[in-house]
């Protein structure tokens, strides 16, 4: 009909590679996980960094990292927060500890146990922040506060201790505390021991044992949650709903999309990664303890937001996420390997916070073409 | 088709629609008929209840008192859904459109349509994004590629996708809140020639407006919205744009007006 329908539009012309790539939310990502893994083999790469047990030991921090920043990516997608991921982690350490060793359930049950609460937990979040109408930053840091207490006086008031042991012994061959303390592929390793294509121990009583076992099942977990979750938000309906409601909650609405059962369930979905993320460390660790998980719900954001999601919700990507968790897993054990003082882990930290919002609002400001 | 034709069925018919909030009365009676093909002009200054009338009619609200006619027969809306499934849909003036996500995630966004069976249950963005340019080109915009984000398009462009959309997911009668209020003149002419392009296929189109030339430009009938009410409805070529105005503001030739517009009701 008009100059819109013209091939010479100026809408209409290609757009450089260079910025297609720019609006892309893991760019920032991206460039900072290759900046970081440059910075770490020029600096300590004869520390044993990168090493079979180096790469094993930043690869568990980065998927702890990474279990939580899923949950709390797809959170803020959907245009909210939760300040009570700490505290969650806590909580259901300390009830899944409580069950099976103080008062003698089976591992599973106490495990599904936390899981259930858990849930019910992140319903409540979303509830009241859809009810209410407030943020969702209050609504959670009320929880970040009502489940730390509750924490230490569950545990203070059944075992009088804050740190509940005798989880490890109670886990042992337990089908569900497998699933989350377990190691995998155990056979492949040793068998690559034996071939010698693997660092095993020369000395001990482990004397020809690879010197990793497997992978963690923390690990697994990891992939699994951010492969499920980039499925889900990249190539579902739901996905899309999740955008939607992140993006402006009532264009959605009047489009028939569900937003508050889409807030709901993801303010759920935060919650159960962090639980998985407090079963795998109470499995680890063989114990529970009051205080576990604490400014963990800062460190999903500040992995979210590097991962080049918008804190205003609607925009942003789970690989983005898992590669922020591993940027920040990367540089927390690099700091240590190359000697560094880590108090300066939290001034890098604070820095990149900075730099990632204010590159994203750059690239807002290119996508919505916004002054 | 004649739009006036006396024996043809609306598509929607409202009557003596009342909406009060508490003590305060939004709507006191309006009514207005929407048929096929023809373009409905709803004209009211701020404060008329254009909005409250557009959320009664999308299914929104529920009157508190007066009819809603869906071919002839009693209607009730149990909320806006149902008022999308019996074919009525609204283009809203601010909230048509998430600017962050793609034109196509913009265009599918509550009904995307699905591959694979449960639980690989999956989005078809490829059929999705097909489609989409498809529309989008038929409305007279082209896409550079179905992933662009909506932000980058003209408020015009913006209200095309919407009631490409709306079109596309078989709307019978379209409401469209002030399309036209923050856009320019060249954007403002391309969302005119699209109403008429839509009129012409047989929907019914409701276009909500303040601004009389505009009305003039596309409508077929004309119906004043002023504090809550309608006084009537005028057919093209039986008022002139100052008439309309002078209703809209509710002024002193008032009476005058609402005798000329007698015949029509």
């Amino acid at each position: 009909m008009s100059e819109t329908a013209t091939p010479d539009d100026e809408r209409v012309r290609e757009m450089s590679t260079f910025r297609r790539w720019l609006i892309r939310p893991e760019l920032g990502s991206i460039c900072g996980t290759i900046l970081v893994f440059m910075f770490f083999i020029s600096v300590a790469s004869d520390s044993g960094m990168f090493s079979g047990r180096g790469v094993m030991n930043w690869t568990v921090v980065s998927a702890q990292f990474a279990i939580i920043a899923v949950g709390a990516c797809l959170l803020m997608i959907a245009g909210e927060f939760d300040l009570s991921v700490g505290s969650m982690i806590g909580f259901s350490g300390v009830i899944i500890a409580l069950m099976s060793v103080t008062w003698g359930y089976p591992m599973w049950i106490a495990i599904i146990t936390a899981f259930v609460v858990a849930l019910a937990i992140g319903w409540l979040n979303g509830y009241l922040v859809i009810k209410t109408g407030l943020p969702s930053f209050i609504v959670t840091l009320a929880f970040l506060y009502i489940l730390r207490g509750l924490t230490i006086f569950l545990s203070i008031s059944t075992t009088n201790k804050t740190i509940i042991g005798g989880v490890r012994e109670k886990a042992e061959g337990d089908w569900l505390g497998n699933l989350f303390g377990g190691k995998i592929f155990k056979g492949l390793f040793t068998w690559m021991g034996e071939n010698g294509w693997i660092e095993t121990f020369e000395r001990g009583n482990r004397a020809g044992q690879p010197v990793i076992e497997g992978i963690p099942m923390l690990i697994v977990w990891a992939i699994v949650l951010i492969v499920f979750a980039h499925v889900l938000l990249t190539r579902t309906r739901f996905g899309n709903w999740i955008y939607a409601a992140g993006g402006d909650a009532q264009a959605a609405r009047y489009s028939g999309v569900p937003v508050n059962r889409v807030k709901i369930l993801m303010f759920m979905f935060t919650a159960f990664c962090a639980t998985v993320f407090a079963t795998c460390q109470v499995m680890e660790f063989g114990s529970a303890a009051a205080d576990r998980g604490l400014l963990k719900e800062f460190e999903a954001i500040i992995s979210v937001v590097i991962g080049g999601a918008l804190l205003t919700g609607g925009y942003g990507s789970v690989v983005g996420a898992a590669l922020g968790a591993l940027i920040f897993g990367v540089v927390q054990q690099g700091l240590f390997f190359a000697n560094v003082e880590s108090s300066l882990f939290r001034v890098f930290l604070g820095g990149i916070l900075l730099l990632a919002v204010i590159l994203n609002t750059y690239i807002r400001r290119l996508i919505t073409g916004e002054r | 088709m004649d739009s006036t034709d006396p024996n043809a069925t609306p598509i929607v018919e409202l009557r003596n629609i009342e909406k009060h909030f508490g003590s305060v009365i939004a709507l006191a009676g309006v009514t207005v008929s929407v048929y096929p093909g023809e373009c409905h002009c709803l004209l009211g200054d701020n404060g008329a209840g254009k909005s409250t009338f557009i959320k009664t009619m999308s299914g929104v609200h529920a009157p508190t008192s007066g009819e809603i006619l869906v071919d002839g027969k009693p209607t009730r809306f149990a909320n806006a859904r149902s008022a999308i499934e019996t074919g009525i849909a609204t283009v809203y003036q601010d909230l048509a459109m998430i600017p962050l996500m793609s034109v196509t995630r913009n265009f599918w966004m509550g009904r995307e349509p699905l591959r694979g069976t449960w639980p690989f249950r999956f989005f078809d963005v490829e059929k999705a994004g097909e489609i989409t340019m498809q529309e989008m080109a038929r409305m007279g915009i082209n896409l550079r590629e179905p992933s662009q984000a909506v932000g980058t398009l003209s408020g015009g462009e913006r209200q095309t996708v919407a009631i490409a959309r709306a079109v596309y997911f078989g709307a019978r009668v379209l409401i469209l809140d002030e399309p036209t209020s923050a856009l320019g003149v060249r954007q403002t002419s391309n969302v005119l020639a699209t109403i008429d392009r839509v009129r012409k296929s047989g929907i019914g189109v409701v276009f909500i407006t303040h601004n009389v030339r505009h009305a003039m430009a596309v409508g077929d009938r004309f119906t004043v919205l002023n504090r809550g009410k309608t006084l009537g409805t005028a057919s093209r070529g039986e008022v002139d744009v100052n008439e309309l105005q002078d209703m809209m503001a509710g002024g002193q030739d008032m009476a005058d007006l609402e005798g000329s517009l007698g015949g029509t009701v």
